[in-house]
């Protein structure tokens, strides 16, 4: 670098030396490698005390037409530094923010995940599942309670007390106080919500109802003593087995896709006449697409109609349940009821929020 | 379930030739007959006749006597003439016609027959037991010689014959499930009249009466019935047909036909009348007993039993009969005293058939389904008789099947028809079969099938239904007697639907009436199961069932109202026979699993009902089926049922935020606890106030919040659990749990929609604060202090900082809090900010002594 200080300032007239003192600026500017060494040449050349600075000084002391041909010779070189200063110091700003945001780049792989993920439990998706489907039915959602009556669980659904059906499920009695009996059960079905519809809420009624339901089946891998159902019931004027069908076949493809459809079966159950099984045509069947148990269902025995205080000559109705877990199952590939039942976060992790 | 064998099915309807179960299966679930399952051939390979040319006894060094037999096997399977074979049985002799199972043969088990050398011979097959075919242990374990032990005769057989066809062995066995509703399908005659219903094939009923049945003679047995305690009004008792064969041949074998067919429907074979009440009984339907003539005092008295009567049954059980059982009895120390056996259930022990039985008195009777299935319910017994009585059996049936009893008694066991005849009959009485009026519409009605009126009325008939036509549209069909089943218009377009095919119905998906959505209580509890879930909770299921031992775990003191618990009469565990009465005390199971499985960094919640019985809770009423209660009857039956409150219960344990990269993360504490139950309330659009409970099991004294609604309901707690709960778990340190009453949450949530605030545009001032406060002063009181004082302009406060050291005081705290004030027309002036300010301090100086730090 230069020493103009030590040096006899320019004369301003001197065109030549002017262009060796600008020469000298540009290329110092040109040569300054960060903004702190840009700041350091913008003293040495514009400052007070640079050769320009200086020469622009002594213009002030010549003759009158000099001042002006003078003018004329310094500003313009003074305008050229400042401006190659300001191009150069956008250049290394530049330069500055690209090198630190090159320092800050991060390693986007590292794990970020600083809390647990939640997530619902499958079985209480399937339901809500199903209930959207019923509701964009038209249909309402019924709940009920799962210590039940013997009324709402049996008899009131045409399970006589000697009815051999009664026997048939195998059902979780509660004790009443003393040894007594308390005519309460845990329900064995999602039925008694039935009558208790019906009751409350009385006809034309269409109502869906998913819940929990209880057996005295043993743990197995297809078995569990705590169980879910989701029960359908439709009663108004004019309704048939036809409208049943129709009502499963869309179900069937809400919840198995387009290709699914329904099968009905004679069958027998206290609360429906005509009763039947329900098959469902699963196309991701092992071994290959076949039918496969869904649930039952049928019209509504005139007697439950009764039970409710409907006239079955004048309403018809509808009924149909099937096991939750079972639905689950199948569209889930579970083999174990195991994973459903234990609470095992890993197993309900697997499904999120939605399904 | 009833087995079908398939050549005795033929007996009864003409069958394909080459009829598979899987076809019969199919067509006959077509009508209601589900498989159960198909049993596959019992024996596969070449099992044939063989005849015993040679018998060489080799006694060995173990003391037994094996035979090294030559056995003539047929030409196709002889070598040089014979096969070798090593016996170990004795009762066969040269010359014998036996059964052969040559290598290459699988027995039942399965046991595959190969040639294998033993007591230094090489023996190429095995001569046959019963046992080993599968046809039932006869106790001997003896080789079955043809002729003497299958009554075939000598002559029909040669040895090579297949034997698999001979003993009928290599059927599949189609097994089907009948419901309820279908007694009369627990026969081959039902079951065969089903197939002609889904087939049409040719159907013959051999349960009709043929008019060879003798009607009853004044010297018949004297059968008295003396039901002096029907059940609802019904005899247990109507009708009760006897009938006596003299002579028979004790020792006259069952035929191999009737074995066979009588093992194929998975029946024992016993003796000869034994076996053939049990061949009739699979055959028609009715359930028949055969005592020995000399072993019954007349008269039999049907009756129900006395107080403290006993009877040891053919089971070789001692059994304390009840009232209400329905007996048979004779009269040896005059009427009725000895009891026979269980009407419709099981017979007793004294009167058995015998191998010395020659004179069979024959029972063909009728008795009340309720009778028999509470009988055998009682005793536990689901026998042959009572699965069929307690479903209906044909009242119609006794003089028919005791007839074919007689028959083959005389025609088997070398008998005579005793002429005496008795039959009680009141079924014209005791179960008439009622006509039912049918609209012929109402089939189309039900189904949405346009079923024609001569479809309506042939089905019917087809059924065995009388059907007349008398008036305009509408039938008066009896149903046969087979079929009590039959008794409301309901069940007629049952048969209707499913004689002419379900698949004849076709989809229609109605059009409801129109619904309300989802209630507020179930978008309540979508929302609050959402919102866990994204605050990283996972959602579990537990069973409901609890024992003493898990509420001592949780620390409850002896007289917390939540060890009320509802009991169950027949839990899945002895040990777990109560209903929860929270959910924590399940939920924490499953964090134990979890955490038994290396996942401790864990974050559960669940949603369920817990039972909350009332004390003193009455029995719900037992009302009838089919009859609206009244208001009052239903009133009570609410009152019975338990309370059952929906909650939401968390557990925390390990890492809240987690150990990484980053640094060391936060273990879950009891305010994360505190932060989800006030998410849950927020969720549900509830106010709640949250206080110190410093005595609530299972949290720590020092670290437990009660919240509650501002009407002072308790809506739940949250906080850390007790240490000593903790360690009794077996939990990580410091878990932390929460459980709120979403039922008082929906409850206490307002369903007006929210009037909405407008916001306001103008700046806002900022002010901070740092009081200075006891150190026992709740935070909350605080705030609340800050909030009276601050009024109206307030829209924000939030706590940002607190401290206690020296600084402050010993027993001190500093609470720094930040506030933001906003008028919502006008930008504040500093001198209504300095007025807020010094109103908040003078408002928390007031109401909790704070002292601004300086």
């Amino acid at each position: 670098m230069s020493t103009p200080d030590e040096k006899a300032p320019i004369d301003p007239l001197d065109e030549a030396a002017l262009d060796a003192a600008v020469k000298t600026a540009l290329d110092d500017i040109a040569k300054a490698g960060d903004l702190d060494a840009l700041k350091a040449v913008r003293t040495q050349h514009t400052g007070d005390r640079s050769a320009l600075a200086l020469a622009n000084r002594g213009i002030g002391a010549l003759p009158g037409p000099d001042k002006a041909k003078a003018g004329k010779l310094v500003g313009p070189r003074r305008g050229r530094i400042n401006q190659a200063i300001a191009a150069r110091q956008t250049e290394l700003e530049a330069e500055r923010d690209a090198r630190v945001l090159a320092e800050e780049s991060v390693d986007v792989t590292l794990p970020v995940q600083r809390t647990t993920t939640g997530a619902r439990h499958p079985i209480e998706l399937v339901q809500e599942r199903i209930a959207d489907f019923f509701v964009g039915l038209g249909w309402e959602i019924a709940d009920g309670p799962e210590v039940e009556a013997e009324w709402f669980n049996f008899d009131a659904l045409n399970f006589g007390p000697d009815h051999p059906a009664r026997q048939m499920q195998d059902t979780f009695y509660v004790a009443g106080e003393d040894g007594a009996d308390s005519n309460l059960v845990l329900r064995t079905h999602t039925s008694p919500v039935q009558a208790r519809s019906l009751l409350e809420r009385g006809v034309p009624l269409y109502i869906a109802c998913p819940g929990k339901t209880f057996r005295t089946d043993a743990l197995d891998q297809t078995h569990t003593p705590v169980f879910h159902q989701v029960e359908g019931l439709a009663v108004d004027k004019g309704l048939t087995m036809a409208n049943l069908v129709g009502t499963l076949d869309a179900f069937a493809r809400a919840m198995f896709g387009p290709e699914a459809k329904t099968r009905l079966r004679p069958a027998f159950f206290p609360f429906t006449e005509p009763s039947a099984e329900m098959d469902l045509w699963f196309p991701q069947k092992k071994g290959g697409a076949g039918w496969i148990e869904w649930g039952g269902c049928g019209m509504v025995n005139p007697n439950v109609l009764r039970a409710a205080g409907v006239d079955p000559d004048e309403y018809t109705g509808f009924a149909f349940g099937m096991g939750i877990e079972r639905t689950l199952m199948l569209r889930h590939s579970i083999a174990d009821m195991h994973d459903i039942v234990e609470g095992d976060v890993r197993f309900s992790t697997q499904f999120g929020t939605e399904i | 379930m009833p087995l079908i064998v398939k050549d005795w099915l033929a007996d009864h309807v003409e069958l394909p030739a080459d009829l598979t179960a899987e076809q019969l299966a199919a067509d006959l679930v077509k009508v209601g007959l589900e498989e159960e399952a198909i049993h596959g051939a019992a024996v596969t390979g070449p099992l044939v006749v063989g005849r015993v040319l040679e018998m060489n006894p080799e006694p060995q060094k173990n003391g037994k006597t094996i035979n090294w037999c030559q056995v003539d096997v047929g030409p196709e399977h002889n070598i040089d003439g014979s096969r070798g074979i090593v016996c170990g049985a004795h009762n066969f002799a040269p010359g014998d016609l036996v059964v052969v199972s040559l290598p290459g043969t699988v027995l039942p088990g399965p046991f595959a027959i190969a040639a294998r050398k033993t007591y230094g011979h090489v023996s190429d097959g095995m001569i046959c037991s019963t046992a080993e075919l599968g046809l039932g242990d006869d106790g001997a374990h003896g080789i079955i010689v043809l002729p003497r032990d299958m009554g075939f005769a000598a002559e029909d057989l040669t040895p090579g014959q297949d034997a698999i066809a001979l003993l009928g062995l290599g059927d599949e066995v189609l097994e089907i499930n009948v419901t309820p509703d279908r007694g009369y399908a627990f026969s081959y005659r039902g079951v065969a009249r089903e197939y002609a219903h889904s087939t049409g094939a040719k159907f013959t009923d051999r349960g009709l009466a043929t008019g060879a049945e003798p009607s009853a003679t004044p010297d018949g047995f004297e059968v008295r019935v003396q039901d002096e305690a029907p059940i609802n009004g019904v005899v247990g008792c109507d009708r009760f047909v006897t009938r006596i064969v003299r002579g028979i041949d004790p020792s006259a074998p069952t035929p191999a036909w009737m074995k066979h067919r009588l093992e194929g429907s998975g029946m024992r074979s016993i003796s000869l009348a034994v076996d053939i009440t049990n061949y009739v009984m699979l055959d028609l339907g009715q359930p028949l007993h055969a005592y020995d003539l000399a072993q019954v005092s007349a008269p039999i008295v049907v009756r129900r039993a006395a107080v403290g009567e006993r009877l040891t049954t053919l089971d070789d059980a001692d059994r304390a009969l009840d009232t209400e059982d329905l007996l048979i009895t004779d009269s040896p120390d005059g009427a009725g005293s000895r009891v026979l056996g269980l009407a419709g259930v099981m017979g007793g022990a004294s009167s058995e058939v015998s191998d010395t039985t020659t004179d069979v008195l024959v029972e063909a009777a009728h008795f009340d389904q309720i009778t028999v299935a509470r009988t055998a319910r009682r005793h536990k017994l689901p026998s042959e008789a009572a699965k069929r009585f307690e479903r209906g059996v044909d009242p119609k049936l006794p003089p028919v099947a005791a007839q074919r009893v007689v028959d083959l008694l005389v025609e088997l066991g070398g008998g005579t028809a005793d002429p005496a005849v008795s039959d009680l009959d009141s079924t014209a009485e005791a179960t008439p079969q009622q006509p039912i009026a049918l609209k012929v519409t109402e089939p189309t009605r039900l189904a949405g099938v346009p079923y024609t009126p001569e479809q309506v009325r042939s089905t019917l008939e087809e059924i065995g239904a009388t059907v007349e036509a008398v008036a305009e549209g509408v039938l008066t069909v009896t149903p046969p007697s087979w079929r009590p089943d039959l008794t409301e218009p309901a069940d007629l377009v049952e048969e209707v639907v499913r004689i002419q095919g379900y698949d004849q119905v076709p989809s229609v998906l109605p059009s409801a009436t129109g619904g309300r959505g989802l209630t507020a209580e179930q978008r309540t509890r979508r929302s609050v199961a959402r919102a866990l879930a994204e605050a990283g909770f996972v959602e579990t299921l537990s069973y409901p069932f609890v024992g003493t031992p898990e509420y001592d775990a949780l620390g409850l003191p002896a007289d917390d109202p939540r060890r009320v618990s509802l009991r169950l009469v027949n839990p899945m565990a002895d040990d777990k026979p109560l209903m929860r009465s929270n959910l924590l005390v399940t939920l924490l199971d499953t964090v134990r699993r979890n955490v038994s499985r290396g996942l401790t960094d864990l974050a559960v919640y669940e949603v369920g009902l817990v039972t909350v019985p009332a004390t003193d809770a009455p029995a719900a009423p037992t009302l009838p089926g089919g009859v609206r209660p009244t208001d009052e009857q239903l009133a009570a039956l609410a009152a019975a049922v338990p309370d059952q409150p929906r909650r939401v219960a968390g557990v925390l344990t390990g890492k809240r935020e987690l150990a990484g990269w980053w640094g060391a993360g936060r273990a879950a504490g009891w305010e994360d606890a505190l932060a989800a139950a006030r998410l849950v309330a927020d969720r549900a659009g509830a106010d709640v106030v949250v206080s110190a409970d410093t005595d609530r099991m299972p949290w720590h004294p020092g670290r437990c919040a009660r919240l509650e609604l501002t009407d002072g309901t308790v809506v739940g707690y949250a906080g850390e659990l007790h240490p000593k709960v903790v360690e009794a778990l077996g939990l990580p340190a410091r878990a932390a749990a929460f459980e709120v009453d979403l039922s008082v949450l929906v409850a206490a949530a307002s369903t007006e929609p929210v009037a909405a605030t407008p916001v306001s545009a103008f700046p806002a001032a900022k002010e901070d604060f740092a009081f200075v406060v006891d150190g026992g002063v709740p935070a909350e009181a605080v705030r609340s202090a800050i909030v009276a004082g601050a009024g109206e302009l307030l829209e924000d406060v939030a706590l940002f900082d607190v401290f206690t050291g020296e600084q402050v005081g010993e027993g001190k705290k500093s609470l720094a809090y930040s506030l933001r004030l906003r008028a919502k027309d006008r930008t504040l002036s500093a001198d209504e900010v300095r007025s807020v300010r010094d109103a908040v301090v003078e408002s928390a100086a007031a109401e909790v002594g704070a002292v601004l730090r300086g």
